[in-house]
């Protein structure tokens, strides 16, 4: 049974430089990185060494701790370098792109004639896995365990996020396949939610025998968590899956055609951006290319991802392995004097939830040039209801963030720390007046929950 | 403002860790980051943040007193000469500046010694704790003096700034701390250690008061009617009966504040003008603000229903206007620290909070100005309010697990 949700709650950052509908394909980057911290709480083992050649869909390493779970190289190339951190922590393993990509090739077979475990053991065999998340931890999805339901978000509501309609416009088959396996995941249900406000694009609505549910509402209504909490929440002991829209079409691309071909449209937005559009690269591409005569000035942020969730990178940076856009914003390392620009300035070009500000008034329409700057020095918690605003959970994010910071395993597993990610606290974290960061004190309080409780 | 920010830059190095005066940090800190918002970055977490922060709500609290503090000034400044004159029937608006001018001489004293003492506290914690000043008590600092009868010693003030500081907020932990409002707590230590200065009928009014003259206030007079035995002040003011009583202290002289009380809390209508920028700018919470008054009207309409004597009988809407009652609804019981913080318990908060307010007002003749004692009590217990709802929200979201 399809549900049609309404929000209430949630925020929408109006932000300039969102990506024209334009699609660019660069040249393959030359260096591609694979970061193992963009999967929490993974520990590497590496299988490649340096200088050693490898394929596009060759698994260069695993989970050290739970080893069916393998990570594969993007691109055929030579493993270039494998950068190491304190107490020789892997940080990233960079890989020289060759000049004709050669693939692994596997054997390709329909999905419908698998069975479940052969889809799940293929994608542990092919590095696919890791596209597979969590919940509760937000993590990547352990395969012994059971889902209850497997989650697909077809929008993407951030600011300035790529309009996933327009990137997976007749993508039909492959995404159509991906979801196919997705079904093989679970005995329950496979929930594809789409934004109730646009049309879908018919790669969403004509995929059969999944759940289509509508959501209607401001930012965090795309945002998988969201969706969960509204249409099948998650309970302690319970597990929901998730993948990331242009994941599952790279799954439907490999089980299509028996290769691991980690292309996809990204999103290149921000006020520093002269020509925001839409690329075509690959997973963990080196952005120096793409960034090449596009930034405005130099002293920017980079920001593989969006402004609420994305990680900070540099202008030779890489992106990330889940991410589908590039945000570049100014940065805000300076002074304000208080009564021009400053804390007890008019605003006007301050975007803000609170009537402090004149936002309200302003029309709709305007679009604002946020920079970095925290606009104000971390505090204790003093103003109460503001999170609520923009929090479309029956959890209570204050109380929520509070147990997390007092390392209350109680008090986090009763008021809901099961069913929520950091970035569902992006938007609180956002409109804190008092500056805290909500975000990393629930990854501390789930690397809590994880050590003890799972 | 170039040359103030080139003069910072040329500063800083002195004053962080290793510096010539690291010692002075908070102290240099303070200063640069309320002459410029701090050119501090976000590290982790969302790479933009709103543009509110806490000096801007807290600045935004003050200048909703400002009203509060300019009637006050000139209040203060009449009955101090109604008590000189002691004749209270001078016409109100006559001979204004001169009004204003003995108002501000009373009241300004009294706001410096509470920023004085107040900040100098603080400081003296962010010393010892190496931060710099947070912005709590620069709505404590204004609160302080508005609830203060004007003829309090300045001494008094600055004991009781001190101890609320230090008992009420400081070991705590500071602002966001503290349990207690920390201008009530200030006012609860006077009425409690100085009763004869903060109660009766000879401190509202500033200056000494001619022979035979009492300068009570409404609260006070009414309260003589709960008693066995009508004091002679009583007798002398109201004669017998609430119509004289209405004579004394019309309704519409209580909504526009021209009677005797504490500093900024006699105008209605200057406590809603404070209350509209509060609401308006989203500082305030509707939900306390509204459910205290409904509360202290349902109070009103109890003892109505009861009746018996004159107090008893006083129609409900006069106890929304007279006495701290509506600057505490919207001023004090309004601290997003220590009222409740969840949605629901903002309500309930707030209505038994209104409710207590009258109650103790009415009930027990000794302490006729029950609003910061019902604050105070409900501060203590928005902690408990709290917990059942945060209780109610997990068994709600236990109960979807039977269901599904």
């Amino acid at each position: 049974m399809s549900k049609t949700v309404k929000l209430k709650k949630g925020l929408n950052i109006r932000l300039i430089g969102a990506a024209n509908k334009v699609k660019t394909e660069v040249a393959m980057p030359k260096m591609v990185s694979i970061k193992p911290s963009d999967f929490h709480g993974m520990t590497p083992k590496m299988l490649v060494k340096e200088g050693q050649e490898v394929k596009a869909g060759t698994i260069i390493f695993q989970d050290k701790y739970n080893e069916p779970i393998k990570f594969s190289s993007p691109v055929s190339g030579e493993i270039e370098k494998i950068v190491r951190g304190e107490k020789r922590r892997i940080l990233e393993v960079l890989i020289s792109t060759s000049q004709n990509q050669e693939f692994e090739i596997s054997e390709i077979r329909s999905v419908e004639s698998m069975s479940n475990d052969e889809v799940k053991s293929t994608m542990l065999a092919s590095g696919l896995w890791p596209f597979v998340k969590q919940r509760p931890l937000d993590i990547v999805a352990n395969p012994i365990n059971e889902p209850k339901s497997i989650f697909v978000s077809a929008f993407d509501s951030s600011p300035l996020a790529p309009d996933f309609n327009y990137v997976l416009q007749g993508k039909n088959k492959e995404f159509n396949a991906g979801m196919e396996v997705l079904k093989k995941l679970t005995s329950g249900k496979v929930h594809l939610t789409i934004n109730g406000k646009a049309t879908a694009e018919s790669t969403f609505t004509d995929v059969k025998g999944v759940e289509i549910n509508k959501i209607v509402g401001k930012h965090p209504a795309g945002n998988v968590g969201t969706q969960i909490h509204h249409i099948d929440p998650v309970n302690k002991g319970e597990f929901v899956w998730t993948v990331n829209a242009q994941d599952v079409s790279i799954i439907g691309r490999y089980f299509l055609n028996g290769k691991y071909n980690a292309k996809r449209t990204i999103a290149l937005t921000g006020s520093e951006i002269k020509n925001p559009h839409y690329i075509d690269t690959i997973i963990g591409a080196n952005v120096a290319d793409i960034l090449e005569g596009q930034i405005t000035s130099d002293n920017v942020r980079v920001i593989s991802g969006n402004v609420l969730t994305g990680d900070k990178i540099s202008k030779d940076g890489y992106l990330g392995f889940y991410h589908n856009q590039i945000t570049v914003i100014p940065e805000g390392n300076e002074y304000k004097f208080f009564l021009t620009t400053g804390w007890l300035g008019l605003g006007f070009d301050k975007f803000s939830n609170s009537r402090l500000f004149p936002t309200f008034i302003l029309p709709k329409s305007k679009k604002f040039r946020l920079d970095t700057n925290t606009n104000g020095e971390e505090r204790a918690f003093v103003v109460t209801g503001e999170l609520e605003r923009v929090f479309p959970f029956d959890i209570l994010p204050m109380q929520l963030a509070k147990a997390a910071i007092t390392d209350d395993i109680d008090g986090m597993e009763n008021l809901g720390i099961y069913e929520v990610a950091p970035e569902d606290f992006a938007l609180c974290e956002y409109v804190c007046t008092t500056k805290i960061d909500i975000q990393d004190k629930i990854r501390q309080g789930l690397d809590l929950i994880a050590s003890e409780c799972m | 403002m170039k040359f103030l920010e080139k003069y910072l830059h040329k500063m800083e190095p002195h004053f962080i860790k290793g510096g010539k005066y690291e010692k002075w940090n908070p102290l240099f800190e303070t200063m640069a980051t309320f002459a410029f918002t701090p050119k501090l970055v976000t590290t982790k977490g969302t790479h933009i943040r709103d543009g509110v922060d806490l000096k801007r709500t807290m600045m935004t609290v003050v200048l909703a007193m400002v009203p509060c503090l300019l009637f006050g000034i000139y209040n203060t400044g009449h009955w101090a000469e109604v008590a000189e004159a002691g004749n209270r029937n001078l016409d109100f608006w006559a001979n204004g500046g001169a009004k204003f001018m003995t108002g501000l001489w009373v009241v300004l004293p009294i706001i410096v010694v509470s920023y004085g003492v107040g900040l100098s506290i603080e400081f003296l914690f962010g010393f010892l704790r190496g931060h710099s000043l947070h912005e709590g008590f620069l709505v404590s600092g204004m609160l302080i003096p508005l609830c203060m009868p004007a003829d309090v010693p300045l001494w008094m003030v600055g004991v009781a700034t001190a101890f609320a500081v230090i008992i009420g907020k400081e070991i705590f932990g500071g602002t966001g701390m503290n349990i207690l409002n920390i201008a009530l707590t200030a006012r609860a230590f006077l009425f409690f250690a100085y009763p004869t200065s903060m109660s009766g009928d000879k401190v509202w009014m500033a200056g000494d008061e001619v022979d035979g003259f009492t300068g009570s206030t409404a609260l006070g007079d009414l309260a003589t009617f709960m008693s066995d035995k009508p004091t002679i002040a009583g007798e002398q003011v109201l004669g017998n009966g609430l119509e004289a009583y209405a004579n004394s202290y019309s309704f519409l002289d209580s909504v526009l504040g021209i009677i005797p009380g504490s500093i900024g809390e006699t105008s209605l209508i200057a406590i809603l003008i404070g209350a509209l920028i509060l609401l308006g700018t989203g500082v305030g919470s509707f939900r306390i603000m509204a459910s205290f008054f409904i509360g202290g009207y349902v109070m009103g309409l109890i003892l109505n229903a009861f009746g018996g004597n004159e107090f008893l009988d006083l129609p409900a809407h006069f106890h929304l206007a007279i006495g701290g009652f509506a600057f505490g609804a919207v001023f004090m019981a309004t601290d997003p620290v220590t009222a409740s913080q969840t949605e629901t318990g903002k309500i309930i908060y707030g209505f038994l909070g209104g409710f207590l307010a009258i109650m103790i007002r009415v009930l027990n003749p000794a302490y006729p100005e029950g609003v910061f004692l019902a604050i105070l009590f409900m501060n203590v217990m928005a902690p408990i309010i709290d917990h059942y709802v945060v209780q109610g929200n997990i068994k709600r979201r236990l109960k979807r697990v039977k269901t599904t």
